[in-house]
C-alpha cells in the first residue's frame, strides 16, 4: 500500500517535471516561429490561467458542495493587486525592462500578494457568507462578487478603464505587469511552474485531513459537526484557500493581458472570463475531480478558441456558424445536457490518474466492445 | 436506583435541563446521571422528547434551562463540534454517513480534531503529515474490524447494507475518542440477525473502550436486555426511572405507552 | 425638499417593477425552491415581444400599451417552456445545486438566442412611447403619468395575486404544493400542473414589468434581465423569499435604496448598495424581513 502511493508520487513528480521542462525547452527551441510565439503560447498563458480558477473553485463547489458565484471577483482583486504592485514598482524605478532577476522577483511576488490578499477578501467573505447555506450562499456571495467588481471600478487608483491614475484605456503593458508576446515566450515557465505549484497544492489540501472534513461536510454537514468536525472553521478555510488560487489566477491574467478591465470580471457577460463560466468549467469535469477541472478547462479553452478563430467553422452550415458568434449558447445547451444525464459532471469524482488511468482506460474500451449499453457504469467500475 | 458499582463524579450529568419551542416545553426538568462503564436507555412514546434531549447533549439545540455537564464540567453554550471533543459524540436515528466518501474516510474524518499535523505539514508532505497519516490508518482500520468492517475499507459508504452504515456510524462516533456514546435508535429498520449482530457489538464497545453509552430504543426486548438503568419520558417529562424490571411494571410508564386516553401520538414532531 | 419628493417617486416606480418582477422569483422559489435565474431574460423576452406587437397593435387602432397581452401569453408560454425542456428533467434527478445550475445554464441561453436571432441581433432597440407624457405637479414636482401608471398598476397586480393565491382553488393548490409537495400530491393536488401555473403567472408578470421598465428607459437589449433580474431577486430575498407580501416589501426597499444612494451618494455605487442591503439582511434575518427561520431538522 505505502509503496504504490511512494510509486505515485515519483511517477507524478517525474512527469509533471519533465512536461514542465519540454515545455520550457520548446519555448526556446521555437521562440522565433510566429505560430508559436503568437497562438500557443498566449493560449497556454490562458490554459493556465482557466485550469488554477477552475480547480479552485471545485475545492468549493465540488469538493465542499457550496455554489459560490463570485470566484471571479476573487480574481478580480488577485488581477488588481499583481498589476498595482507592478506598477508601483516601476514607477518607483525598481525596473524598467521586463527582464532580470529582479523583475523575476517582483513577479513572483505580485504573484504570491495577489493570492494573499485574494485569501484575506476570501475570509472577510467567507465569515459571514458561509453561515448561509445552499441558495442562500450562492446568492450572498454573487452580492459579494459584484461589490468587489463595483468597488474596484470606483476605486480612484484602478478604475474603470486601465490602471494609469484615471486616464481611459492606457494599456497596462506599456506600463506594468502586462505582456506582449515576446514577453509571454521569455515567462512561459513561470506561468507553467505557477500552475504546476499550485493544482499540485490543492491536491495535498484535499488529500488530507482538512479534504477529508471538506468532503464530509459536503456528505452532511451535520454529521461532520458530531463526527467533531469544527464545520465553520473549515469552510472559511477552505472558502479562503480557494479564493487564494483564484487570486493568482487573476495575477496570471493581468500579466497574459494588456489592458486591465472590471468588465471582464462581471457576473454574467459574453466573454471566456466570468463566474458562470467558471462554474460551466467546473461541473464539466466533474464536482470534485481536479484532474476533471483541468481537463475542462483546456477543452473549454480549445473549443472556445476554435469557435471564435478555427477555419473549419466557415465550412459549417450558415446556421450553425451563426450559433457559434454566441459561444455560449452552446455552452448553455451543453452543461443543461450535462447536469440531466450525469448531475455530478463528465467525470464526477473520478480522478485521472497516471498509474491507474492507462489501464482502467484499456478496460473500459474492452467493456465498450463486450456491451455497448455499458458505457458510464463501466466507467465507475473502473473508477472504484 | 439499581445497584450498579459507580465512581464519585458521573461522566455525564445533566442538571435540570430543558428546553421550549415558542412556549411550548419540549423537554423539562430533565436529570441524568450517566457513569463510566454503564449502560443506560432513554425510552419514552413518539414524540416524548427523546431525541431532543440527545440534540440538547450534543449541542445542536442551546438549552433553554439547566445544564450539561461532562466530568464535572458545564458545556452549556458550546457548539456541537465542542461537544464532541470535549468528549459526546452520538449516532442518529436516520443514518448520516458521508455517504461519497469511503468506508475508512468516513473513520478518518472523525479523527479530524486529533490528528494535529497543520495545513504547512499537509501542503508539503512533511514527516509529520505521513506520521500521522499512518497512525491514522492503523487506528482506523482497527476500529473497522472491531465491526467486521475491514474488508469494506475502500468501498464508498453507500454501497453498504443497512445493517452495516448502522456500524459504521458506531464506528464512526467511536473515532471521535469519546467518554459517552449517545446512540440514537441504533436498531431501527433492522431485521433480528441483525439487531443480534448490534447487541453483540454495543457489548464489546462497551467492554473495549470502557465509556457510558445512552441509548434510546423503541425495542423494548432490547432495552430491557441491554440497559442496566431506565429513564422514561413523555411529554418531556421524566416519568420513570430505575432498572429494566421497576419500569416494565411501572404503572405510569404502562400508561404512557399504552394510553388511558387517545391522545397519545401528540408533539410527533418535537422528536 | 423637491429633490427628496423626486427621488421617492423615481424610487417607488422603480420599486413598483422590482416588486413585479420579485413575484415571479418569490412564487417559483416558494413551490419548487428554485431560483429562477431565467426570469431576468423573460423580462427581455417581454421587451422584445412589445417591441415587436406594438407596430401591430397601433395599426389596428389600438392603444400601444395593449401590445401587454401578447407579450404576457409569450412570457408565460417560455416560462412554461422552460419549466417543462430543463427544469423538471433536472429536477428529477438531481440536487438543489443542479437545478440552480442549470436556472443559470436557461438564464446564458435565453441571452445568447436572443443575440443568435437575426430580426434581434446583439445591439440595442429602441421601444416608442406607451403612455402620454406630462403630469401632475406636486409640490413643486412633475409626477409624470408613467410613473403613476407604474405604481398603480403594480399595486393592482399584488392585490389581485394576493386574493388569488388566498382565495382561489389554484391559489391554494399553491400554497399547499409549497408547505408540503407531498401532502398535497396525496390530497389529490397535481403537483405538475401548480407548478405550470405559478410559472405561467409569474412570467407573465415580467411582462408586465417589462411593459413598465421600458415606459420609463425605451431600449431593449438581450441582457436588459441580468442586473434587472438580479436587483429584482435581491428584492424577493431581501422582503422574504416564497412569500407574496415580502415581495413588494422588498421591491420597494430595493427601489427606494437605488434612487436614494443614486440622488444622495453616488450613482456608479448604487449596485454596491443595493447588494450590500441584501447582505446585512441575509446576515440579521437569513429568511428576509418578513421570512420566518425554519432550522433542519435533525
Amino acid at each position: 500500500m505505502k509503496k504504490t502511493i511512494r510509486r505515485g508520487y515519483l511517477v507524478n513528480t517525474a512527469v509533471l517535471v519533465a512536461v514542465y521542462i519540454l515545455c520550457v525547452v520548446l519555448a526556446n527551441v521555437f521562440s522565433e516561429v510566429s505560430n508559436f510565439k503568437l497562438i500557443l503560447t498566449p493560449s497556454i498563458w490562458q490554459c493556465c490561467y482557466l485550469i488554477i480558477l477552475a480547480a479552485s473553485l471545485n475545492l468549493v463547489l465540488g469538493f465542499m458542495g457550496q455554489l459560490s458565484l463570485g470566484h471571479c471577483g476573487f480574481m478580480a482583486i488577485g488581477a488588481y493587486t499583481a498589476a498595482l504592485i507592478s506598477l508601483a514598482f516601476q514607477r518607483a524605478g525598481v525596473y524598467d525592462e521586463k527582464s532580470g532577476i529582479v523583475f523575476v522577483l517582483i513577479l513572483f511576488l505580485c504573484v504570491i500578494c495577489a493570492g494573499v490578499l485574494a485569501a484575506m477578501f476570501g475570509v472577510l467573505v467567507g465569515i459571514p457568507a458561509l453561515r448561509l447555506k445552499g441558495d442562500y450562499l450562492a446568492i450572498i456571495t454573487l452580492g459579494f462578487g459584484l461589490i468587489i467588481v463595483n468597488v474596484i471600478n470606483n476605486l480612484p487608483f484602478a478604475g474603470q478603464n486601465g490602471l494609469a491614475e484615471g486616464v481611459a484605456s492606457s494599456s497596462l503593458y506599456q506600463n506594468g505587469l502586462g505582456f506582449g508576446t515576446t514577453a509571454k515566450v521569455t515567462y512561459l515557465w513561470v506561468a507553467l511552474a505557477v500552475t504546476i505549484i499550485c493544482v499540485a497544492l490543492m491536491f495535498m489540501f484535499i488529500r488530507s485531513k482538512y479534504g477529508r472534513a471538506v468532503r464530509a461536510i459536503r456528505d452532511d454537514e451535520i454529521a461532520a459537526s458530531a463526527a467533531g468536525i469544527n464545520t465553520g472553521y473549515y469552510k472559511v478555510l477552505t472558502f479562503a484557500f480557494s479564493a487564494f488560487f483564484a487570486g493568482i489566477a487573476g495575477a496570471l491574467y493581468a500579466c497574459s493581458n494588456s489592458t486591465l478591465s472590471t468588465a471582464s470580471f462581471s457576473f454574467t457577460n459574453g466573454s471566456i472570463l466570468n463566474s458562470t463560466f467558471v462554474v460551466v468549467m467546473v461541473v464539466l469535469g466533474g464536482m470534485g475531480s481536479l484532474t476533471g477541472s483541468i481537463v475542462s478547462a483546456v477543452i473549454m479553452f480549445v473549443l472556445n478558441y476554435q469557435i471564435a478563430n478555427g477555419s473549419w467553422v466557415s465550412s459549417l452550415p450558415g446556421f450553425i456558424q451563426g450559433v457559434f458568434t454566441y459561444p455560449m449558447l452552446v455552452y448553455a445547451i451543453v452543461l443543461v445536457i450535462i447536469i440531466m444525464f450525469r448531475p455530478k459532471g463528465i467525470f464526477g469524482t473520478y480522478e485521472f490518474s497516471l498509474l491507474r488511468t492507462p489501464g482502467e482506460f484499456v478496460r473500459w474500451i474492452k467493456g465498450l466492445g463486450g456491451k455497448k449499453k455499458a458505457k458510464p457504469e463501466g466507467k465507475e467500475a473502473a473508477a472504484q | 436506583m439499581s445497584e450498579v458499582k459507580r465512581e464519585d463524579t458521573p461522566v455525564l450529568e445533566t442538571r435540570g435541563l430543558g428546553i421550549s419551542f415558542g412556549g411550548l416545553k419540549a423537554v423539562q426538568d430533565f436529570n441524568i446521571k450517566l457513569y463510566k462503564g454503564e449502560l443506560a436507555g432513554l425510552i419514552g412514546p413518539n414524540g416524548a422528547g427523546k431525541t431532543t434531549v440527545f440534540n440538547l447533549l450534543t449541542g445542536v439545540y442551546v438549552p433553554t434551562e439547566g445544564s450539561v455537564l461532562l466530568n464535572g464540567e458545564v458545556l452549556n453554550g458550546k457548539k456541537t463540534h465542542q461537544f464532541v471533543a470535549a468528549g459526546i459524540a452520538r449516532t442518529f436515528q436516520n443514518i448520516r454517513l458521508f455517504k461519497q466518501m469511503s468506508v475508512i474516510d468516513n473513520v478518518k474524518a472523525a479523527f479530524a480534531k486529533d490528528i494535529k499535523y497543520r495545513m504547512g505539514a499537509a501542503l508539503f508532505r512533511t514527516p509529520a503529515y505521513w506520521k500521522a497519516e499512518a497512525a491514522m490508518e492503523e487506528r482506523a482500520l482497527e476500529l473497522l474490524d472491531i465491526f467486521n468492517l475491514k474488508e469494506f475499507a475502500n468501498q464508498s459508504a453507500s454501497s453498504l447494507p443497512y445493517g452495516a452504515q448502522r456500524k459504521l456510524e458506531i464506528a464512526r462516533a467511536l473515532a471521535t475518542d469519546m467518554k459517552v456514546l449517545l446512540l440514537d435508535e441504533p436498531a431501527a429498520g433492522m431485521n433480528p440477525t441483525e439487531t443480534a449482530e448490534l447487541v453483540e457489538c454495543i457489548s464489546i464497545v462497551r467492554e473495549r473502550f470502557g465509556i457510558a453509552i445512552l441509548l434510546i430504543e423503541h425495542d423494548m426486548s432490547l432495552v430491557m436486555k441491554l440497559c442496566e438503568r431506565i429513564t422514561v419520558l413523555d411529554y418531556g417529562q421524566t416519568i420513570a426511572e430505575g432498572g429494566p424490571e421497576e419500569i416494565a411494571n411501572n404503572p405510569r410508564v404502562i400508561t404512557a405507552y399504552l394510553g388511558e386516553n387517545d391522545d397519545g401520538e401528540d408533539g410527533e414532531n418535537l422528536a | 425638499m423637491g429633490e427628496f419628493l423626486q427621488t421617492l417617486f423615481v424610487g417607488l416606480r422603480l420599486g413598483s417593477v422590482y416588486a413585479l418582477i420579485a413575484l415571479g422569483y418569490t412564487m417559483v422559489y416558494g413551490i419548487i425552491r428554485l431560483i429562477n435565474f431565467a426570469h431576468g431574460d423573460f423580462i427581455m423576452v417581454g421587451g422584445y415581444t412589445l417591441i415587436f406587437t406594438v407596430p401591430l397593435m397601433t395599426a389596428a387602432g389600438m392603444p400601444a400599451w395593449m401590445a401587454v397581452i401578447i407579450a404576457i401569453l409569450v412570457c408565460a408560454l417560455v416560462g412554461v417552456g422552460v419549466e417543462l425542456i430543463a427544469y423538471r428533467p433536472v429536477r428529477k434527478k438531481g440536487t438543489n445545486m443542479t437545478a440552480l445550475i442549470t436556472a443559470i445554464a436557461m438564464s446564458l441561453f435565453l441571452e445568447n438566442l436572443a443575440q443568435a436571432i437575426p430580426a434581434i441581433g446583439p445591439n440595442p432597440m429602441v421601444a416608442g412611447t406607451f403612455f402620454e407624457s406630462g403630469g401632475f405637479r406636486v409640490a413643486g414636482v412633475t409626477l409624470d403619468y408613467t410613473t403613476i401608471y407604474t405604481i398603480a398598476v403594480s399595486a393592482v397586480v399584488m392585490l389581485l395575486l394576493y386574493v388569488f393565491t388566498q382565495k382561489t382553488k389554484m391559489g391554494r393548490a399553491m400554497r399547499c404544493v409549497s408547505e408540503d409537495k407531498s401532502a398535497a400530491i396525496l390530497m389529490g393536488i397535481s403537483v405538475n400542473k401548480t407548478v405550470l401555473t405559478t410559472f405561467a403567472i409569474g412570467s407573465g408578470l415580467a411582462a408586465v414589468a417589462a411593459l413598465m421598465y421600458i415606459a420609463q428607459y425605451p431600449s431593449v437589449y438581450t441582457t436588459i434581465g441580468s442586473l434587472l433580474g438580479l436587483k429584482a431577486f435581491v428584492a424577493a430575498v431581501v422582503g422574504g423569499i416564497g412569500i407574496v407580501p415580502g415581495a413588494m416589501l422588498g421591491g420597494l426597499v430595493i427601489g427606494l435604496v437605488e434612487s436614494f444612494s443614486t440622488a444622495y451618494i453616488s450613482s456608479s455605487l448604487t449596485d454596491t448598495f443595493v447588494f450590500l442591503i441584501l447582505i446585512i439582511v441575509l446576515l440579521i434575518k437569513p429568511a428576509g424581513i418578513l421570512g420566518k427561520n425554519v432550522g433542519e431538522k435533525v
